[in-house]
C-alpha cells in the first residue's frame, strides 16, 4: 500500500465498521465463555453445598456411619475421609517418583523418536477408562486374594501416572537450555546437572501437575469399586484392608432410601470440591514463593 | 590473593607479539568439519590456540564461529545431529574423540555464554556450587571472594551475596557467569558473544578483566564485535561464509594471526573487506 493510502481522503474506511462488528462478537462471545465456565462451576459448588448442608458439620469428618441406625446418633463418614486419604496418598508416593523418572528420562536423555513414542502411551494410557484399569487390577490382584487398600492406590497410581509424567514433561521442556549448558559447561556430569539445576527449577510445575492428578483421581469410583469398595464402617487407616472411600461412600449413599443419607453424600462431596479447591490454590501459592525466591523479586 | 585489573590495552600500543614458535599451543585444531544433519557448519579448520593469549574468532554472522567455539568443551555434543571430523589436541590429547568423556574435558575448558545464564540460586552459590559438586570443598568462602574479585564483581555484591543471581543487572550477571567459570579454575575460558547483550560499560569491564586474567588463563572469545577483537585479543581467526556446489554454504577460516596483523596488514583481501567494514 502507498503512503498515500494511509493518509487523507484516501484513508481505507470501506470494511472498518464491518471489522469493529465482528471484532466486538468475538470478544462478547469469548467474555460469555469464560462466564459460563465460572457459572457452571459456582452452581456446582452452591448446589451441592445447599444439599448437603444438614450433614455439613465435624461430625461428617469425626464420627463413623451407624449400620441401620434406628436413633438419631450423629454420624458422619470419618471411614471414607480416612480411606481416601490414605489410598490417593499412597497413589500418590507410587506415581509422583515413576512419573518424575520418566519426563526426566524423556526429556533430558531419550532420542527424538523414543520421546514421541513415550509421549504417545502416555497420551494412550492418559485415554484409558477408569473402569477399565479397575477392572485391570481387579482381575490381576484381586481375584484370589481380595480387596485392600494397596491395590485401590495402584489402580489410582496408574491413572496419576500419565498426568504426572505428561505435565513434568512439559515443564522440564520450559526449563531454558542455557541453564543446562551453564552447569555442563563447568563439567558438571549429566545426572547432577538435571538433578540440581533442571528439577529444582521445574518444581513448581511438577507440583502443580501433581496437585491436579491428585484432585483427578481423588474423586475416581469406578476403580475403586472393584479393588477397595467391600467395608466395614470402622474408621481403618491400615491399606492392606479394604478401606471405604468418599467416592465410594457417595455412590453407596446416593443407592440408600433415607434423605439424611442423601444429604451426607452431597456433603461428602462439597467436602471433596473444597479440598481440591485448596490443593489448587496451596500450589499456586507455593509456585508463585519458589519462583519469587529463585528470580528474588 | 588480590588482583589489579589493568585498562584495556589499545592495539597501537600493545606490546609487540612473541614469535609463534616461542609461544606454548594449547590447542592444534587439525581440519575441523562440524556438521550438523548433512550440512556442514565449518570445513577444514586448521589452527593452533595459544597458551596465556587471548584469541578472537571474528566474522559474519552465520560464519560457524559459535559452532567453532562449542567443539573445544564438546558443547555441540547436546545436539543429536551433530558430528565432527577432524581432531582437536588439548595438551596432545585428542578431545574430540569418542573414548573421551566431555564432562572431563568441560572441567577443565569452561565456558562463559552469549546470554548471561546465572543459576537460579544466590549469587554466592551461583559461584561455590561447582566447586562444592567438584569437590573443591575447602575454603570455599575464599574462592568465591577471590573469583568474584576476578571478574571485577566483588565490591558490588559483597553485602548482598545472599540475594538471587537473577537480580543482578545484565552486565553484573555476566561477570557472575565469569566468576563461576574461573572459581573452579579451568585452563582455558571460552567465551561465545559474551559480550552481545551487554551496554558498553559492561563490555569494558569485562574485556579488563580478560585482560587482568590472562596471565592464568587462556581465553578463547567469539565476537562479531571488530573493535572488540581489536581491543582484547592477542591472535584474531577470521571466519567467512563460502559458497560451495549446489548452493552449499559454510563457514571457512580465512585468516589467523596476530591481532594487529589481521587489522592493519591482512594478507586476504576478504579479511580486508571485513575489518575495513564493506562487507559483513
Amino acid at each position: 500500500m502507498s503512503a498515500q493510502g494511509l493518509t487523507g481522503p484516501g484513508l481505507r474506511l470501506d470494511r472498518l465498521p464491518r471489522r469493529r462488528r465482528v471484532n466486538r462478537l468475538m470478544e462478547g462471545l469469548a467474555w460469555l465463555s469464560a462466564a459460563i465456565a465460572i457459572a457452571i462451576l459456582g452452581i456446582v459448588v452452591f448446589d451441592v453445598a445447599r444439599r448437603g448442608q444438614s450433614e455439613l458439620n465435624l461430625n461428617l469428618l469425626t464420627k463413623a456411619p451407624i449400620n441401620f441406625s434406628l436413633t438419631n446418633a450423629p454420624q458422619g463418614l470419618a471411614n471414607a475421609f480416612a480411606g481416601t486419604l490414605v489410598i490417593v496418598g499412597l497413589a500418590t508416593a507410587i506415581a509422583l517418583p515413576i512419573g518424575i523418572l520418566i519426563a526426566i528420562y524423556v526429556n533430558e536423555f531419550a532420542a527424538a523418536s523414543v520421546r514421541n513414542l513415550v509421549i504417545l502411551v502416555l497420551d494412550i494410557l492418559a485415554g484409558v477408562p477408569a473402569i477399565v484399569i479397575g477392572i485391570f487390577v481387579f482381575l490381576l490382584l484381586v481375584v484370589g486374594s481380595g480387596q485392600s487398600g494397596i491395590k485401590g492406590a495402584l489402580s489410582l497410581a496408574i491413572l496419576m501416572l500419565p498426568f504426572v509424567a505428561r505435565t513434568t514433561i512439559e515443564v522440564l521442556a520450559l526449563v531454558p537450555n542455557s541453564l543446562r549448558e551453564a552447569s555442563l559447561g563447568l563439567g558438571i556430569p549429566a545426572w547432577r546437572t538435571t538433578l540440581s539445576i533442571v528439577v529444582p527449577r521445574a518444581i513448581g510445575g511438577i507440583l502443580t501437575g501433581t496437585v491436579l492428578a491428585v484432585a483427578r483421581v481423588a474423586g475416581e469410583t469406578a476403580p475403586l469399586l472393584f479393588t477397595s469398595s467391600v467395608v466395614g464402617v470402622k474408621t481403618d487407616w491400615n491399606p492392606a484392608h479394604a478401606l471405604q472411600t468418599i467416592p465410594v461412600a457417595i455412590f453407596e449413599l446416593s443407592e440408600s432410601p433415607s434423605p439424611q443419607d442423601h444429604a451426607r453424600a452431597w456433603a461428602a462431596g462439597f467436602v471433596l470440591l473444597v479440598f481440591i479447591l485448596f490443593a489448587s490454590l496451596g500450589s499456586r501459592w507455593l509456585v508463585t514463593r519458589s519462583h519469587r525466591k529463585i528470580t528474588g523479586r | 590473593m588480590s588482583t589489579t585489573i589493568e585498562p584495556a590495552v589499545r592495539v597501537e600500543t600493545r606490546q609487540p607479539m612473541p614469535s609463534r614458535e616461542r609461544l606454548e599451543a594449547i590447542f592444534h585444531v587439525e581440519s575441523l568439519d562440524a556438521i550438523y544433519g548433512s550440512k556442514a557448519a565449518i570445513k577444514d579448520v586448521t589452527l593452533e590456540v595459544y597458551k596465556n593469549l587471548v584469541t578472537a574468532i571474528i566474522g559474519p554472522s552465520g560464519c560457524g564461529k559459535s559452532t567453532f567455539i562449542r567443539c573445544f568443551n564438546r558443547m555441540n555434543d547436546l545436539i543429536p545431529s551433530f558430528r565432527q571430523t577432524g581432531t582437536i589436541r588439548y595438551h596432545g590429547q585428542d578431545i574430540s574423540a569418542s573414548n573421551i568423556d566431555p564432562v572431563a574435558v568441560r572441567r577443565n575448558i569452561g565456558m562463559v555464554f552469549q546470554r548471561p545464564n546465572p543459576f537460579p540460586k544466590s549469587i554466592y552459590d551461583n559461584v561455590a556450587w561447582g566447586c562444592r559438586v567438584l569437590g573443591m570443598k575447602d575454603r570455599i568462602d575464599e574462592r568465591v571472594e577471590r573469583a568474584l574479585t576476578q571478574a571485577a564483581l566483588w565490591d558490588e555484591v559483597k553485602d548482598r551475596l545472599k540475594a538471587s543471581g537473577l537480580s543482578l543487572s545484565g552486565g553484573q550477571q555476566q561477570r557472575l557467569c565469569i566468576a563461576r567459570a574461573i572459581a573452579v579454575e579451568p585452563d582455558v575460558v571460552l567465551m561465545d558473544e559474551p559480550a552481545a547483550s551487554l551496554d558498553p560499560i559492561a563490555t569494558q569491564a569485562i574485556e579488563q578483566l580478560m585482560h587482568g586474567l590472562k596471565s592464568e588463563y587462556t581465553f578463547v572469545i567469539v565476537t562479531h564485535n571488530m573493535q572488540q577483537a581489536a581491543r582484547v585479543a592477542d591472535m584474531t581467526a577470521f571466519f567467512s561464509i563460502s559458497r560451495g556446489g549446489e548452493g552449499e554454504r559454510y563457514g571457512e577460516l580465512i585468516e589467523y594471526d596476530a591481532t594487529e596483523k589481521i587489522f592493519t596488514a591482512p594478507s586476504d583481501k576478504r579479511t580486508e573487506d571485513y575489518v575495513t567494514g564493506r562487507f559483513g
